[in-house]
């Protein structure tokens, strides 16, 4: 395996039961993802993109088949190591912002820091510097219900951010905003990436959205229907 | 993720809920107050009954005869006669650890002063009563061994039958008549008031009891001896040098039964303070019950939580909170509150029971252990009933959390 491969994904399948019927949610899903990439995941709903999300973000485990993480065969670890490669890898941006109610931006922040084992003394000062990356500053102190819907994916963003994560998850990060919004938060997303070298994975329906990716999975039924690279 | 850390981030939470925390723990701080407010209204009782066998004597025995049985039929304790002013004398002669000794021989009387009577009883007993039972001469004077010896018509009175003939007048050289006899007035005693119940330890009158053998009863032998050891901690000792002392007077055969009892006042204080301590154990029993009504408040606030908290639930663990987090930071969350609560209930308990004392009258004693005992509980509650829906909160899947609407 390549020393710049992040994610490694063979034959993988994941089977839901629903009452007497088997879904087969994703099926046999292959691909691998380099360090640094932008990617983006696209298809109708229905069409596996968020169990495909969730198994790469380490809450599910797929049915069948093989996933590496950074060399790290996900299916063979158990929930708590799970919880710690969630914590120390993974970022997630989630559509509805996922933000503790009545809580400060760098309570929010800090939040995946206290449950690593970074001393808590450094914890305000890592949260302060993630929401100063998303141009959040002098809003530290604000609470959720004090923030519009574009601070508040910031908040989501500089959480997702605050352990130095190797992947960023964003599901469908601009559902609930604004087109101006969105895009602003496109670019805070997109700098990101071409600047800290985090690798993102974007699930959207939205083609706008998926146009700063440079690379496009199309899903449908479970199925890779064709895989785009854009600006070529 | 460390204790310090767990207990912030519970705190945090409930602070986010400061009404509901409140009301929460309002059950426990309720419990917990009314344990120690019941508690310490019966300890205060035990206390009270302590304090009142102690104004007696500590060092206080009673030697009576005991059970004689002809043709196997039992004449219950004290039916021997065979207790003589002789055992009485040997018992201060030969107990080394005996500092006073007073024959005793008790009767009930009508007396009678002028147009005025009044049924009471009638107290044959030494000249060391008064120390022996702790109860000193309020007016006048008690009589004395010579009055003893040569069985004068004297007598002292208690306060009630004092009040009752004499009406506040001064009763002292006045003559009484006891059953038609007259008798001459030298004191009274300080009242000590009702013992509970309808028994008044003032309703009495003292006489030598040489004279109420002759005068009153026709009797020789006396029917107990009261008995001061030298000091309470020597009562043991005393009590085995009357034994010994009587049996050799009374020629009892090694290994034969005695023919009398030796009886300390802890005997007797022990079986009232028992009683007293049935009456705590009975009140703080009820008030447990509350206590116990409290955790399941607070359980049922907490599963509510857990229900209404999922998508936080999810947002912890898909920042990396393992099934250990979770379960940690709600059972945290029900300790803290049940903690907090036992706080203030240690205050309303403490509070309620002055309360109590000052306006009811009744004495009440914190102690130490009943708040130790009714912190310990409510802490206990907390865990026990704080598990439960802290394990159903760790056991939920991220995915299905984070879609919670």
């Amino acid at each position: 395996m390549e020393n710049n491969v992040l994610i490694q994904m063979e034959d993988v399948n994941r089977t839901y039961k629903v009452g007497e019927t088997q879904v087969r949610a994703l099926r046999e899903f292959s691909h691998s993802i380099q360090k640094g990439e932008l990617l983006a995941i696209m298809g109708p709903s229905g069409s596996g993109k968020s169990t495909l999300m969730n198994i790469i973000g380490c809450l599910d485990k797929p049915t069948s088949g093989k996933y590496f993480l950074e060399g790290q065969e996900v299916p063979k670890l158990n929930k708590n190591q799970l919880a710690r490669i969630r914590n120390k890898k993974i970022g997630f941006v989630f559509q509805n912002f996922n933000l503790l109610a009545r809580t400060t931006a760098l309570e929010n922040t800090e939040l995946p820091l206290l449950y690593s084992d970074i001393p808590a003394k450094k914890t305000r000062e890592l949260a302060l510097k993630a929401l100063a990356q998303v141009g959040l500053e002098g809003r530290e102190l604000h609470k959720t219900n004090q923030l519009s819907g574009g601070e508040m994916q910031r908040v989501a963003i500089a959480r997702a951010l605050v352990n130095n994560p190797s992947l960023l998850l964003a599901d469908e990060p601009t559902g609930n905003l604004d087109t101006k919004t969105g895009n602003e938060i496109m670019a805070v997303v997109e700098k990101l990436n071409r600047e800290n070298n985090i690798t993102v994975i974007l699930v959207t329906h939205d083609p706008e959205v998926a146009e700063i990716a440079r690379k496009t999975i199309f899903l449908r039924d479970g199925l890779i229907e064709k895989v785009q690279v854009n600006g070529e | 993720m460390n204790i310090a850390r767990t207990v912030k981030v519970s705190l945090r939470a409930l602070s986010r809920n400061k009404m509901r925390s409140f009301l929460t723990a309002l059950g426990i701080i309720i419990g917990v107050g009314a344990v120690i407010a019941m508690v310490s209204i019966g300890q205060g009782a035990r206390l009270e009954v302590e304090v009142r066998f102690e104004s007696m004597g500590t060092n206080l025995l009673f030697v009576r005869p005991g059970s004689r049985s002809y043709m196997g039929r039992s004449g219950g304790g004290g039916s021997y006669t065979n207790l003589t002013e002789a055992d009485a004398n040997a018992i201060l002669e030969n107990c080394d650890a005996v500092k006073f000794i007073s024959p005793n021989v008790n009767g009930r009387a009508q007396v009678i002063y002028q147009n005025k009577n009044w049924n009471t009883s009638i107290y044959g007993v030494g000249e060391k009563y008064p120390e022996i039972r702790n109860w000193d001469v309020e007016t006048g004077s008690f009589f004395t061994e010579s009055q003893i010896r040569s069985a004068q018509k004297v007598a002292v009175l208690g306060s009630e039958v004092s009040q009752n003939l004499f009406e506040g007048a001064d009763p002292i050289g006045q003559v009484i008549r006891v059953n038609k006899i007259p008798f001459r007035v030298l004191g009274v005693l300080e009242s000590k008031g009702e013992s509970g119940g309808f028994f008044n330890r003032d309703d009495m009158i003292a006489i030598p009891y040489t004279t109420a053998q002759k005068r009153l009863l026709g009797i020789d032998h006396i029917q107990s001896i009261d008995v001061s050891a030298v000091s309470a901690p020597r009562t043991d000792e005393a009590m085995r040098q009357i034994e010994e002392a009587l049996r050799i007077r009374h020629k009892i055969a090694p290994g034969a039964e005695d023919d009398f009892n030796v009886r300390d006042m802890s005997d007797i204080a022990e079986s009232a303070s028992e009683a007293t301590q049935i009456l705590t154990i009975l009140l703080g029993g009820i008030a447990s019950i509350s206590l116990l009504v409290g955790g399941i408040g607070i359980m049922n606030i907490m599963l509510v939580s857990v229900t209404e908290r999922i998508r936080e639930i999810g947002i912890r663990m898909s920042v990396g909170a393992r099934e250990k987090d979770i379960l940690l930071q709600f059972l945290t969350e029900a300790i803290v509150l049940s903690v907090l609560g036992g706080f203030l209930g240690i205050v309303l308990g403490i509070g309620s029971s002055r309360l109590i004392s000052h306006f009811a009258n009744m004495k009440t004693l914190v102690s130490i252990g009943a708040i130790a005992l009714a912190f310990l509980f409510s802490g206990s509650v907390g865990i026990f009933f704080g598990f439960y829906p802290a394990r159903k909160a760790s056991k939920l899947d991220p995915i299905e959390a984070l879609r919670y609407e």
